[in-house]
């Protein structure tokens, strides 16, 4: 849910809009490629784009599908989708996750719904609408002909789960409910109470164990992907871990696709589930896949706050509260460790309200997030010190209360204030609750052209994994959409132009690419079980959090983002020196799973950081100090980086190279936006 | 604020290497708990000391910890998910007292076999899945959503058990380790949808058959399973579930 408010965009004034100056903050940091184009995307007027493709997309002789194979790794709504679809064209599909089961991957917890372009109300809405709103709600950094695909099969979605059973929110006269989510002016969003990831997730699952049942499919659950096989310049498969036994596994195939989700965790604490991580795509990424856009990462301003340094993750609060409750910190820094009710309402400050009078409490995430750490920063935390601050600003539904009673709010919000206190021990209806912001979604990914492949033939992305729907910020109940619209609808008539050349040369498991893949994933574990250093794997991975959320989170400069830099790779030498690892490779071992995955992050964490100094502009989910207006508002500079940064690995120590995708945009108009 | 007095707490565990080796139980004292800690964040506590002191972390399953994906689960005291009515994961330490001993287990069930410590193999339920909980429809051939009407009640009943996240607690509490709550919600999800009539009949029937060929035992109507449910699946989906086999028998299934 990003723009909680009526549409206000304005066309950019120009006398805002001065060029950056032409500096360089990431000379020395990366060097300067070749610029890169998207050589599937297809021309002429928007709206015919995507059938043109299909159209253009060679066919697979139904004959022919069971003899190629697929790999796909993931099981989310995108994994979990694609892999039913493709078995029930008849191919053979391997589906790997790392949990005990296809339905626990993490697109189960989104909780508000999914868009569609359904126009069901009749309140405006269309396919060209929602594009506008998702290129808009992306600041202009998403792929026009990427987004416009995606608002055009949104609507096929919605017939494809309903079909499967997926328990949507309905009227009573038996027809589906909408509502308006995220502030835009149409109902759109499709929900099934607070759970719609949950429902849409279970659908693709059991589509995907039907086709287990046909014997399409066949899923390797607790399975890792730690390697990518690359023979020939084409992705020919994966080495996986057996997480119960510890046997390294080859699986090879005509085609791999990675739909392993997001990033999120490379900040420790996150809304992600605990097991999320960039393994998989960064493996790919050292094998010859650009990453793209690392520094996009959205950040949402109603999670629980920490409450001590034992935090393992954290939880996400709908941001619809924000419609009734009222945010405010003390404005006296002594006031802050009173219980609230005794501060009188002359000594609070309702900044969002002060600060934003006509939008007040429903500035757009960004927006709202920044603010709240703006005053904590300042000493006017509420709530725990975790590390001498205290980082929580009130979210108090008193005047609500007041208005609507208890029983309207009860109705209102369901069981939110119920997992509040479930979580926190407090009673929301009677001490004001406290929330701070928390990452929760990446924009960023690995770089992919209109089919979805990435720059390694062979090798398809889907969902969170890519980067290309989203931009630099992502619209409430649009990750639903494009994990489905990828898996169900997009990459099943992509894959197939790939495939129509296949089944491919057969590769053996003693060919030198696959060797080499098995050596260097053993050569690691290896390494992990005998460093025999003094430090646990988990205190690599918070501090690493800690430098990234404070020096690459919702504020970046430039002297905070080398200062990163810099203790990253301190880090990481000393994590590959000292880190512990106990226990064997032969068994279950969580320590031995983490240590990957976090040597990965470290590595991510640090591209991220260069990502985020190159691009000195503010726009979407990515604040940099060094380029904002007068008030403090975000300022784009559309003259100097409209471009996709897409990331090419150099080699260990060597400075990644950047291509640049220049970003047009022929069916929407650039604006700046502005919420004073 | 939260009460601010930290708790030392005795924990009995218990300890299995893997699969075939004999498992016992171990004790661990921790100090130092926090109220606010979850019931998972206090145990990867004890993990970062066990880690510390050269000793094997305990192996436990968890993921989204929100309550949602249905990856934990333990015994705890002998409670699948423990005191509150809620997963493992929501479950917070301000739930036990000072100087407590707390007894912590894996999920009995002959169907859930022990993989590691407190970690347990639930790919049954993906099994009986498989047999027939899903509707059969590929991908592009759905009708246009608004084609089919779904009484406003029988899609809120739908709702209301499709919430079921596969955490196995029915299972773990029931003293027969019947998985009928779990095979019923989905029956009772299905089947009040007018798109899950076609294959009502043989959906219960092959369902059924895979439930008690993975080794889960029958109902005898005790309730645990309901009692345990984080998601508070009520015991009226077992009556549904029988009476959508006796159907389907009938019909000659």
């Amino acid at each position: 849910m990003n723009y909680e408010m009526p549409d206000t965009t304005t066309t950019a004034d120009p006398s805002q809009d001065t060029p950056a100056e032409m500096t360089d903050d990431a000379a020395g940091y990366y060097s300067p490629g070749e610029p890169i184009v998207d050589a599937k995307a297809p021309t002429g007027p928007i709206a015919d784009r995507w059938q043109d493709r299909k159209f253009e997309a060679r066919l697979v002789n139904p004959s022919n599908r069971r003899k190629l194979n697929i790999i796909i790794v993931g099981t989310g709504l995108a994994g979990a989708s694609a892999a039913a679809t493709l078995g029930e064209a008849g191919y053979n599909v391997k589906s790997f996750c790392y949990q005990d089961s296809p339905r626990r991957a993490h697109s189960i917890a989104a909780q508000g719904g999914i868009n569609a372009a359904k126009n069901y109300k009749e309140d405006g809405d269309s396919v060209h609408r929602l594009f506008y709103d998702t290129v808009k709600g992306g600041d202009y950094r998403s792929r026009e002909s990427n987004v416009y695909r995606l608002a055009e099969v949104s609507t096929n979605i919605i017939d494809q789960c309903v079909a499967q059973g997926v328990p949507f929110a309905r009227e009573y006269g038996g027809l589906l409910d909408n509502r308006s989510f995220g502030g835009v002016q149409v109902s759109r969003t499709f929900y099934a109470r607070g759970q719609t990831g949950q429902q849409l997730l279970i659908g693709a699952y059991q589509a995907l164990e039907r086709q287990v049942a046909a014997g399409t499919v066949e899923t390797f659950t607790r399975h890792e992907m730690l390697e990518l096989i690359v023979v020939d310049d084409k992705a020919r498969g994966i080495i996986a871990r057996d997480m119960v036994t510890g046997a390294i596994e080859t699986h090879l195939a005509d085609v791999v696709v990675l739909a392993s989700g997001g990033y999120g965790n490379v900040f420790y604490l996150s809304t992600n589930a605990m097991g999320c991580n960039v393994t998989a795509a960064w493996r790919a990424h050292r094998k010859g896949a650009y990453f793209a856009n690392p520094c996009y990462t959205q950040i949402h301003p109603t999670c629980i706050p920490v409450s001590g340094s034992h935090q393992s993750k954290l939880t996400l609060m709908s941001e619809s509260l924000r419609n009734d409750g009222r945010i405010w910190v003390p404005k006296n820094a002594a006031d802050c460790e009173k219980d609230p009710r005794d501060i009188p309402e002359e000594d609070r400050d309702y900044y969002l309200e002060r600060i934003y009078p006509s939008f007040g409490n429903l500035v757009p995430r960004d927006i709202a997030s920044r603010a709240a750490k703006y005053v904590c920063d300042e000493g006017r935390g509420v709530g725990p010190k975790v590390d001498g601050v205290a980082r929580g600003v009130y979210l108090d539904f008193a005047a609500a209360i007041e208005r609507l009673g208890k029983d309207g709010i009860e109705e209102k919000y369901d069981n939110l204030l119920d997992m509040y206190e479930r979580i926190t021990g407090e009673n929301p209806y009677e001490v004001p609750m406290r929330i701070y912001p928390a990452v929760h979604y990446v924009m960023g990914g690995v770089w992919v052209d209109y089919d979805l492949m990435s720059t390694i033939p062979g090798l398809f992305v889907t969902g969170e994994a890519n980067f290309s729907d989203h931009g630099a910020n992502r619209l409430g109940a649009s990750a639903l959409m494009q994990g489905l619209a990828d898996g169900y609808f997009v990459l099943p008539h992509t894959i197939r132009d790939y495939l129509a050349d296949g089944p491919f040369e057969k590769v053996d498991e003693s060919h030198p690419a696959v060797v080499e893949a098995r050596t260097s994933v053993e050569e690691r574990i290896n390494h992990f079980l005998n460093v025999n250093g003094t430090r646990s794997v988990d205190s690599y991975h918070r501090e690493l959090g800690n430098i990234m959320w404070e020096y690459c989170g919702m504020e970046r400069t430039e002297d905070g983002l080398k200062k990163a830099i810099d203790l990253i790779r301190t880090l990481k030498d000393d994590f590959w020196r000292n880190v512990k690892v106990l226990g064997t490779n032969e068994s279950l071992n969580q320590s031995l799973e983490k240590a990957g995955r976090v040597a990965d992050f470290i590595e991510l964490g640090e591209l991220m950081c260069i990502d985020a100094l190159n691009r000195r502009e503010s726009c979407g989910g990515h604040f940099r100090g060094e380029s904002q207006t007068e008030d403090g508002e975000a300022l784009r500079h559309d003259d100097l980086f409209a471009y996709v940064a897409a990331w090419e690995f150099a080699g260990d120590g060597e400075p990644p190279v950047l291509h640049k995708e220049e970003l047009t945009y022929t069916a929407i108009e650039m604006k700046q936006r502005s919420y004073k | 604020m939260s009460s601010n007095s930290n708790m030392s707490l005795t924990l009995k565990i218990w300890r299995q290497p893997d699969a075939v080796s004999a498992g016992a139980m171990h004790t661990y004292q921790v100090t130092d708990v926090s109220p606010d800690m979850s019931f998972l964040e206090m145990l990867d506590v004890l993990n970062e000391d066990l880690n510390a002191k050269g000793e094997d972390p305990i192996a436990f399953d968890s993921d989204c910890r929100e309550g949602i994906c249905g990856m934990c689960g333990l015994m705890i005291n002998g409670d699948a998910h423990g005191p509150e009515v809620t997963t493992t994961c929501q479950l917070h330490m301000r739930s036990f007292t000072d100087g407590e001993t707390i007894t912590i287990e894996p999920w009995r069930a002959t169907a859930f076999p022990v993989i590691k410590d407190l970690v347990v193999d639930r790919s049954s339920f993906d099994r009986i899945i498989q047999q027939g909980g899903y509707i059969s429809v590929n991908t592009g051939s759905a009708p246009e959503a608004h084609s089919v009407p779904v009484p406003r009640d029988d899609a809120m009943r739908a709702f209301s058990v499709a919430t079921c996240i596969g955490c196995g607690a029915c299972v773990a509490a029931c003293p027969n380790g019947s998985a009928s709550l779990f095979m019923g919600a989905k029956i009772t999800h299905l089947g009040e949808l007018p798109q899950g009539q076609p294959e009502r009949d043989s959906r219960v029937v092959n369902m059924v058959a895979q439930h008690d060929h993975e080794g889960f035992g029958g109902c005898t109507n005790i309730g645990e399973c309901t009692a345990a449910c984080p998601k508070e699946i009520p015991l009226d989906v077992i009556s549904q579930l029988n009476k959508d086999l006796r159907t389907a028998l009938k019909h000659g299934f």
